[in-house]
């Protein structure tokens, strides 16, 4: 980890805020169009009968936002932070960052206004219209270039583990996105397709976010703890293990479908397998923390990062039993996978990526943050909502599979789970309600150069304010 | 050794990655590869009854949007659905996709196989994950081809308790069915169509009111 003053000059503060900014108006869009759709569940959309406001592409929208509006521009100026500072040289051009930040909110919006325009494609998590698949991927692909340069440059050094989660989850990427959008699309119809979408689903996740996820963790945690990772072979154990198990799961997004038999088992096993290499991260992590937990309490960030791998521990744990065929017979289909999918990627990689917004902001406005009384409401509010959100969730899930194992009239499955859908509803209230205490102090913290009310005044600590 | 750019980058992202499709996609796609795959043309040679049936009933609208009800003019019809099905993602409140576990069988009828997905109407295939609504890979004899216009047109007019939006843009201006409108219900009354009739179990189950 580079000095102050170096790091100051290669790592290009503007593309970090940029990409920061452009992550939360995204963050907004998938709250409210989630918050709607979950309004149609209960017979209360406020917009019915338009055609471009249909609850159907909303949905789209909430998802597609979710992954490549809020997930990768939040990564994104994550990884133009660390990068340069843990390979100690700038990415490839600063003018090219910039650019591909403006090319990129450019493929999210024209795909958001595609899929309200009706031009959705049917692969789930790809419904980007099929026209900008191919610039997506280039998109991407320039993104992977400017952040790879200075991680391959220094090819002869032994890389720190933030940066093999990095190099192998940039190789992911563009060969996930590869195969999920062409392939179902163009060249492998029915449940061939379908195995393929299943790769793609799963791995969008497994090799892109996580491994990013993951990364930013192998680095903050050291960083705000001021101690090395606690073993190293777990962290190759770790390692290793995603990138070996991960990518042959895909298939378990489609069990006892017409797919043969040994290739369900196969997604079945390596699902449970990775429990135990996730469970070695996470004891990793915690034994990092131990001695050090008090500042969980003083530290913002810290709290984020670790709720998130309570989390993390949670879904991981939650695969393992409801990939089994006998929790499939009632889960699949239902809002457990619903809950599980929110539970990940908003309590898992959105928390991480909220503790790092907790990080970066004060350091790139040059300021302390504005309130911590705010910092701890935000937090609390999100975790109150989510943990709402995903146990009723889950209790809907299980109430439906089992009304229609039990060949309950449909209706009946949903008046029984009107009760959880509201419960949602009341959940995505208080999340979005927390998130605007979140931009509030924001943007009070770039208006107000003064510390208000820090108790623990240790707010930028490891780097000096950023030059704004 | 293994803690350099060019290992990561080769050994974890390159062969992992294509270890994996060869053992989870490309040996699985030689089984189903071998099911030739249709054309909707093999597929469905001849119009369904309720495609006659809707030339019949809006005859107006039919015609300005189909002209004749010839097959040409069905198999038009049903891809236009499927790219509309696609489009207000339908396919994330309804699966295509009988499992032959928790009764689905006796709910739906019969339990889907491979062969039933290897045509043109599943490019991209329509499985599904999430059911907010029934299955509709056997939807052909669940209801009357009145009900899913009147459904299409405002769900709660059938069924009070629905949470399905309805599809205004689905009719023109006299509140016939347009071109998608004919479509959809051509679509949904053609899914399953090529098993057998399971009306009558599901009749005793008092699923079916049509
Ligand atoms: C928000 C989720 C949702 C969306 C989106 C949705 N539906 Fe539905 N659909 C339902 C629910 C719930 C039911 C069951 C209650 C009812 O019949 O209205 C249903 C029922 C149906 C039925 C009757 C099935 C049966 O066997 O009784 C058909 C046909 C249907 N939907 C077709 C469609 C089509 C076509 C679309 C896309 C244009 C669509 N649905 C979009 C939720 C949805
Ligand atoms: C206000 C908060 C939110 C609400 C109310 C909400 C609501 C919803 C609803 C209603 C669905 C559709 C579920 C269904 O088909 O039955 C959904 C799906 C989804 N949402 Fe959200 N959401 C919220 C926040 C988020 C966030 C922050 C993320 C990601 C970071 C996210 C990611 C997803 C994903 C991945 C799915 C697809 C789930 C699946 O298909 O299994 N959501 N959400």
């Amino acid at each position: 980890m580079s000095t102050v003053g170096a790091s100051q000059k290669i790592v290009d503060y503007t593309v970090v805020r940029a990409h920061l900014t452009a992550g939360l108006f995204f963050f907004v869009v998938v709250l409210f169009t989630g918050l709607l759709y979950g309004l149609q569940l209960q017979q209360l959309y406020p917009f019915p009968g338009i055609e471009i406001l249909s609850p159907g592409r909303l949905r789209m929208v909430h998802t597609n936002a979710a992954a490549y509006g809020f997930l990768v521009n939040l990564f994104a100026a994550c990884l133009y932070w660390i990068i340069p500072r843990l390979t100690g040289s700038p990415t490839l051009s600063v003018t090219f960052g910039r650019v591909i930040f403006w090319a990129w909110q450019l493929i999210v919006l024209s795909a958001a206004v595609g899929i309200l325009l009706g031009e959705a494609q049917a692969v789930e998590w790809g419904e980007t219209p099929t026209w900008i698949d191919p610039v997506a991927l280039f998109g991407a692909a320039l993104l992977i270039i400017n952040l790879t340069v200075p991680i391959a440059r220094r090819r002869d050094r032994n890389m720190y583990v933030t940066l093999w989660y990095y190099s192998a989850g940039f190789v992911w990427l563009a060969l996930v996105y590869a195969m999920g959008n062409f392939l179902p699309q163009y060249v492998l119809p029915g449940v061939g397709g379908a195995a393929v979408v299943g790769l793609y689903i799963h791995d969008l996740v497994g090799l892109f976010v996580t491994p990013m996820g993951w990364g930013l963790m192998y680095y903050m945690v050291p960083v705000i703890l001021k101690k090395p990772i606690w073993s190293h072979t777990l962290s190759l154990v770790g390692f290793w293990g995603l990138a070996f198990f991960y990518p042959l799961q895909g298939i378990h997004h489609f069990l006892f479908s017409p797919i043969p038999m040994y290739a369900q088992y196969g997604a079945i096993i390596s699902t449970i397998a990775i429990e135990i290499v996730v469970f070695t991260v996470i004891v990793n992590f915690f034994m990092t923390l131990r001695g050090s937990a008090d500042m969980l309490r003083t530290n913002m960030s810290l709290r984020w990062f670790y709720a998130g791998m309570v989390m993390y521990f949670t879904t991981c744990f939650q695969c393992a039993f409801h990939t089994t065929l006998t929790f499939q017979k009632v889960i699949h289909f239902t809002d457990w996978v619903v809950a599980h999918a929110h539970l990940v990627m908003f309590g898992v990689f959105g928390f991480w990526l909220l503790g790092a917004v907790d990080y970066l902001w004060p350091r790139l406005a040059g300021n302390a943050w504005y309130s911590w009384r705010l910092r701890a409401w935000h937090f609390w509010g999100t975790v109150l909502g989510l943990v709402l959100m995903f146990g009723s969730l889950t209790i809907a899930g299980l109430v439906q599979g089992n009304l229609w194992a039990a060949l309950a009239p449909w209706e009946q499955s949903l008046i029984g789970s009107t009760p959880f859908w509201t419960a949602r509803t009341v959940s995505g209230v208080m999340i979005i309600g927390s998130q605007f205490l979140l931009f509030y102090n924001m943007w009070m913290t770039t208006r107000r150069p003064t510390l208000v009310e820090e108790p623990h005044a240790v707010l930028v600590d490891d780097a000096a304010p950023a030059p704004v | 050794m293994h803690e350099r750019f060019t290992t990561v980058a080769l050994v974890a992202g390159v062969g992992c990655f294509a270890l994996a499709w060869c053992l989870e996609a490309w040996l699985p796609l030689t089984h189903i590869g071998r099911i030739p795959v249709k054309t909707l043309e093999e597929l469905a040679p001849e119009p369904t009854e309720t495609f006659l049936e809707l030339a019949e009933l809006y005859p107006k609208s039919f015609k300005r949007a189909y002209g004749e009800p010839t097959a040409d003019a069905f198999h038009d019809s049903l891809r236009h659905a499927r790219d509309t099905y696609i489009a207000e993602g339908c396919w994330h409140c309804h699966s295509q996709f009988v499992r032959p576990v928790s009764n689905e069988d006796i709910r739906f009828g019969a339990v889907s196989t491979a062969a039933e997905y290897q045509n043109e109407m599943q490019l991209p295939q329509l499985l599904g994950t999430r059911r907010v609504g029934p299955d509709l890979s056997r939807s052909w004899n669940k209801h009357s081809t009145d009900w899913h216009v009147a459904h299409f047109f405002e769900p709660s007019w059938v069924v009070p308790t629905t949470v399905m939006p309805n599809y205004r843009w689905f009719f023109d201006e006299n509140d016939e069915p347009n071109r998608t409108g004919i479509a959809m219900v051509t679509y949904v009354m053609w899914l399953g169509s090529w098993t057998e009739d399971w009306g009558d179990e599901i009749d005793e189950a008092g699923e079916n009111d049509s």
